[in-house]
């Protein structure tokens, strides 16, 4: 049995999942308009919260969010669950998937057999879909993969419940209610205000474009404080997080700009076209970080890019995207 | 980014199964999507973090031959994991784990405690066991 499920890819899995689960039921929302109405863009490094024994720097809030924001201001009703038994967990899978239903699942890629194994960190954030199962054999829309891809019982219960931090311990997730009518404008509205207010007026340093900020004190002392080695170390941490798979360049700054687009059109707003490039224009900036920081890591240039220059091109896209929120803050329908 | 500067640097992805999807603007200013191969800079960061756990591999492997460490220590250190993931995925406790460390402990260890650690692992038992292979065992990354 095989659902009538439509795969599509997507920069990130928890957007690709959301906007195909949706198209199944219907709502056809692009991956821009997802990750928006999901205040998907974020900023924040947190050097309390270790990865790797180093500072976790993250531009997204944390998983799950996306998939709740869009249907929670969508008025799209879900149902979630995990599971203490495994057999439950593929058991309930399967009763729904024979109902018709598609099912999101959160699993770790480290055991994941279609991804390449140099992808395999133990990551348990991950988001697929399953949409039909033949035998043993599951059907599995991974938005990130470019086809279809299958995974046997014993391949996915392992994913199901990889260990790690955050194992998924099972967690899936199926759209049970969807509205006849969907406020899309007001939408919007809405979520450009929480993105724009999470960037803005959180009281604590690391988030935010305060946490940019942040950050950019903090790598001005790196080499002194860690020594050249882990410096360079932490920084191609930061470097990874920026530009990982999923975040469709410059860590989601691209995709929301792409959103503010599509907005300005919906909402017939053509000033949100100027904030669409202007933040075009601060992604550049964070690709032009990137770059310079993988020359400085790398140490190709004999010495020529410094942690200082590095830390003077946050404190610029700092000050662009707080002017952009500050102009976001005000939208209205 | 503009469409003809999202980058094709050949890396870790592979065309027709896994690339990246960037979004960029076309001519007109119009966002789009478009693959990816890879990009330099994020090759850079994902080598140097393999090349971080193989420093570690190699560390453990020349214990291993030096008949100090495990088999299951190197087959740790290559897998990324540390104790406290292994003790979840094998079901031993963490304590355990940290005592089949050591070479002295592995040799004495039964064989379904030896198939626990060989399914975590994705391996057999005898290449658990066999310390030629972890001697022969190449580490590389494929860009």
């Amino acid at each position: 049995m095989k659902l009538n499920f439509q795969h599509n890819m997507a920069a990130h899995c928890e957007n690709g999942v959301t906007s195909n689960l949706l198209k199944f039921y219907g709502v056809n929302l692009s991956e821009p308009m997802v990750f928006g109405l999901g205040s998907g863009l974020f900023f924040s490094h947190m050097p309390f919260i270790k990865l790797n024994g180093m500072a976790v720097t993250s531009f997204r809030p944390w998983p799950g969010a996306i998939f709740k924001r869009v249907t929670g201001i969508l008025g799209i009703k879900y149902s979630h669950k995990k599971f203490n038994n495994q057999q439950n967990a593929m058991q309930e899978l399967d009763e729904l998937l024979t109902q018709g239903i598609p099912v999101g699942m959160l699993v770790g890629v480290f055991n994941l057999p279609y991804f390449p194994k140099e992808f395999r960190f133990h990551f348990n954030a991950h988001n697929i879909t399953a949409f039909g199962k033949e035998g043993d054999t599951y059907f599995i829309s991974d938005p990130v993969m470019e086809n279809v891809e299958t995974l046997n019982t014993s391949e996915l219960l392992k994913v199901r419940y990889s260990k790690g931090t955050y194992p998924p311990k099972g967690r899936m997730y199926h759209i049970t209610e969807v509205p006849k009518n969907i406020d899309l404008k007001s939408a919007i509205v809405k979520s450009t205000r929480k993105t724009a207010k999470d960037m803005l007026t959180i009281p604590i340093p690391m988030f935010g474009v305060k946490g940019i900020r942040f950050m950019a004190k903090r790598i001005r002392k790196w080499p002194a404080k860690f020594g050249p080695k882990d410096a360079a170390l932490n920084l191609s941490q930061v470097i990874r997080m920026l530009e990982e798979i999923g975040t469709g360049g410059a860590g989601f700054r691209f995709i929301y700009a792409a959103f503010l687009q599509e907005s300005a059109e919906l909402l017939n707003q053509p000033w949100l076209n100027d904030v669409s490039k202007e933040m075009t224009e601060i992604g550049d900036k964070w690709r032009e970080f990137a770059y310079l920081a993988a020359r400085c890591f790398k140490k190709r240039d004999g010495g020529e890019v410094t942690y200082d220059m590095l830390a003077d091109i946050l404190m610029v896209i700092a000050d662009r995207e707080e002017k952009v929120f500050h102009q976001l803050k005000q939208i209205k329908l | 980014m503009k469409i003809e500067e999202v980058p094709q640097d050949q890396g870790f992805l592979v065309e027709g199964k896994l690339r990246d999807v960037c979004y960029a603007v076309d001519e007109n200013g119009q966002y789009t999507k478009k693959l990816s191969t890879g990009w330099d800079p994020k090759n850079a960061a994902m080598v140097m973090a393999w090349d971080v756990v193989f420093e570690r591999v190699e560390e453990v492997r020349s214990k291993v031959l030096a008949g100090d460490l495990s088999p299951i220590a190197f087959y740790m250190e290559l897998n990324v994991m540390d104790a406290q993931i292994l003790a979840d995925y094998t079901g031993l406790s963490k304590f355990k784990v940290k005592k089949h460390l050591k070479m002295k402990k592995f040799l004495g260890l039964e064989p379904n405690v030896l198939q626990q650690y060989a399914t975590t692992f994705n391996i057999s038992v005898e290449d658990l066991q066999n310390i030629e292979k972890i001697k022969q065992f190449e580490l590389k990354h494929e860009a």
